[in-house]
């Protein structure tokens, strides 16, 4: 589903932010990536989602090559990947279903359509009551739950995620990690960028752990296949 | 342990969501789509306008004064027009016949050059009128009683049509001269060249000032997109996340410089009709002292439709440069 080929990237003016990189995750995997900050975590998903391009090797998503996906496909390509952020990214001057609907409006589906789908997506992260407010009367763990509803509400192939959890206290934190396993469970593939290596660890899934841009298989993770 | 007991549970609805993606995706018709998201942008960037009524009707006035000009200065060329009588009785040939041609020789010349393609129409004005109209105005009514018989020849005016150039006018004149049956003609071709090129000059001046201003509205509307645009950073960068075209991102900033345009053109309308609403008085007042029937007219329905239409695609095109031009510049990621 995802596969890193020898990736390199440097930012201009700055140090190398990935080295090498080669990896595959599998359709339908649920994966970790971890390592200290600067690490090269975000970089990863930034390539995955077409926000930065490899200045080296290749990066291959859903059997397309990212390198061939001209500017003007971009949003096409991002349709089918589902993305959660830290800050959430909501939109402040209008409601949770507003927010929510989003992806769908982009794409063009129909009101009746797309209503239905943003209570399907809010019920599964179970804010469905919460529809007509807007996100600031929402908590923390509430607002992240809103970006998750979002990210899944054009039902992607793929869902990352950067540091979901990191504004959220553990029991949140655990709880938003359980929704991306729902999530995961009914075939999503699913890669999420955390520093939390405790809360990671209690999930069992697979880990990815870089170090200075490189893989590093010595942490004890289930690393490059 | 919580969890797994939960989980069968909720484990449902997920499954069933995705179930519904193949095949008998439900998706509107596309075009009555696209339309329905076409009028949602058109009410929604309205509503939005609405929502922030003194910055944009400041916007709205700025654009409105800029087009109220050059509307003005069309309806003080036209007015001005209406006084001098039309244009088109300057270039007029006053052709004198022989003073022993008789009024059916003048209706004859008078249908000989109605025929010609460069004569736009002939009047004959007979001596004896001439006398009448002459011993009336001219206060000499006793001295003429005296004459003997009427030193005046009969007329025919010439008009030619109004885009005839000076230099065939005075060949018309020259050849209507040379016929036996005229005497003299009278025409002032060097006022009549005059008279064009100050025209010319108005005209120009009316395009050229209509030209700029139509350029500062582009202008005006450009920037304010483009803070609207710096404004809503936040929600362009989210958007372009999930996909979104530059396309779709752009309509909105689109319908908004045409509703700028539209809005400027109406308070442009607002602005001349009340000028001329301020006018028409005392312009009534000095016309009935010079015993005129004179009165002020207004824009016509096609100029009131050029000004609005005019407007909202000036605005329209202001957005569109600025949005194709800011957009571009804003791309996610940088804080992800």
């Amino acid at each position: 589903m995802i596969r890193f080929e020898h990736v390199f990237k440097r930012y201009p003016g700055s140090h190398e932010a990935l080295s090498d990189l080669s990896l595959h995750i599998e359709a339908g995997e649920m994966s970790f990536l971890t390592g200290h900050s600067g690490a090269g975590k975000s970089t990863m998903l930034k390539l995955i989602a077409l926000i930065e391009r490899p200045t080296r090797g290749q990066v291959i998503v859903n059997g397309q090559n990212t390198a061939r996906v001209s500017r003007r496909r971009i949003p096409a390509y991002r349709r089918r990947i589902g993305m959660v952020f830290q800050d959430h990214k909501l939109l402040h001057d209008r409601t949770v279903f507003d927010n929510v609907a989003l992806p769908l409006m982009v794409a063009g589906i129909g009101h009746r359509e797309a209503g239905r789908r943003v209570r399907a997506a809010l019920d599964q992260v179970g804010l469905l009551g919460k529809e007509k407010q807007p996100p600031v009367q929402l908590s923390t763990g509430e607002q992240q739950r809103v970006g998750i509803a979002r990210a899944v509400v054009s039902k992607p192939d793929i869902l990352i995620a950067d540091e979901p959890t990191g504004n959220l206290d553990p029991d949140l934190s655990l709880e938003i990690m359980q929704l991306f396993e729902r999530f995961n469970e009914v075939g999503v593939t699913i890669v999420i960028a955390s520093h939390d290596h405790r809360l990671v660890e209690r999930l069992g899934a697979r880990r990815l752990n870089l170090d200075h841009g490189r893989l590093d298989d010595t942490a004890g993770s289930a690393a490059a296949r | 342990m919580a969890r797994r007991r939960k989980k069968p549970e909720r484990n449902r609805r997920p499954a069933e969501i995705r179930r519904s993606k193949s095949p008998g995706e439900k998706r509107r018709n596309p075009v009555s789509a696209y339309l329905l998201r076409h009028l949602q942008n058109f009410l929604g960037t309205l509503g939005r306008l609405c929502r922030h009524p003194v910055s944009s009707f400041l916007t709205i006035s700025v654009i409105g004064i800029a087009l109220a000009l050059p509307a003005a200065l069309h309806v003080i060329v036209e007015n001005g027009r209406a006084v001098v009588g039309g244009w088109e009785s300057v270039a007029d040939l006053s052709v004198y016949l022989d003073k022993k041609a008789t009024a059916d020789q003048a209706d004859e010349v008078a249908g000989d050059l109605a025929a010609r393609d460069d004569v736009l129409s002939v009047e004959v004005i007979y001596a004896d009128e001439a006398l009448a109209q002459f011993r009336e105005l001219s206060g000499f009514g006793d001295a003429i009683e005296g004459l003997s018989d009427n030193p005046l020849p009969h007329l025919v005016i010439v008009r030619p049509p109004p885009d005839l150039a000076p230099e065939r006018i005075e060949a018309l004149g020259t050849e209507i001269g040379a016929r036996p049956d005229v005497d003299v003609v009278q025409m002032d071709t060097e006022w009549v060249s005059r008279f064009q090129g100050l025209l010319d000059i108005v005209r120009r001046g009316v395009t050229l000032a209509a030209l700029v201003l139509a350029i500062g509205v582009i202008i005006i509307v450009g920037n304010t997109i483009r803070l609207d645009i710096e404004n809503r950073r936040d929600e362009i960068e989210v958007s372009k996340l999930i996909g979104a075209s530059d396309v779709f991102i752009r309509r909105p900033f689109l319908y908004s410089g045409f509703w700028y345009g539209l809005g400027g053109g109406a308070i442009a309308l607002v602005l001349v009709f009340g000028g001329l609403w301020l006018l028409a008085g005392p312009v009534q007042r000095v016309a009935a002292l010079y015993g005129s029937e004179f009165r002020l007219s207004g824009l016509d329905s096609r100029a009131v439709v050029v000004v609005l239409g005019g407007g909202a695609a000036l605005g329209w095109l202001g957005s569109w440069f600025a949005s194709t031009r800011h957009l571009r510049q804003i791309e996610p990621g940088h804080d992800l």
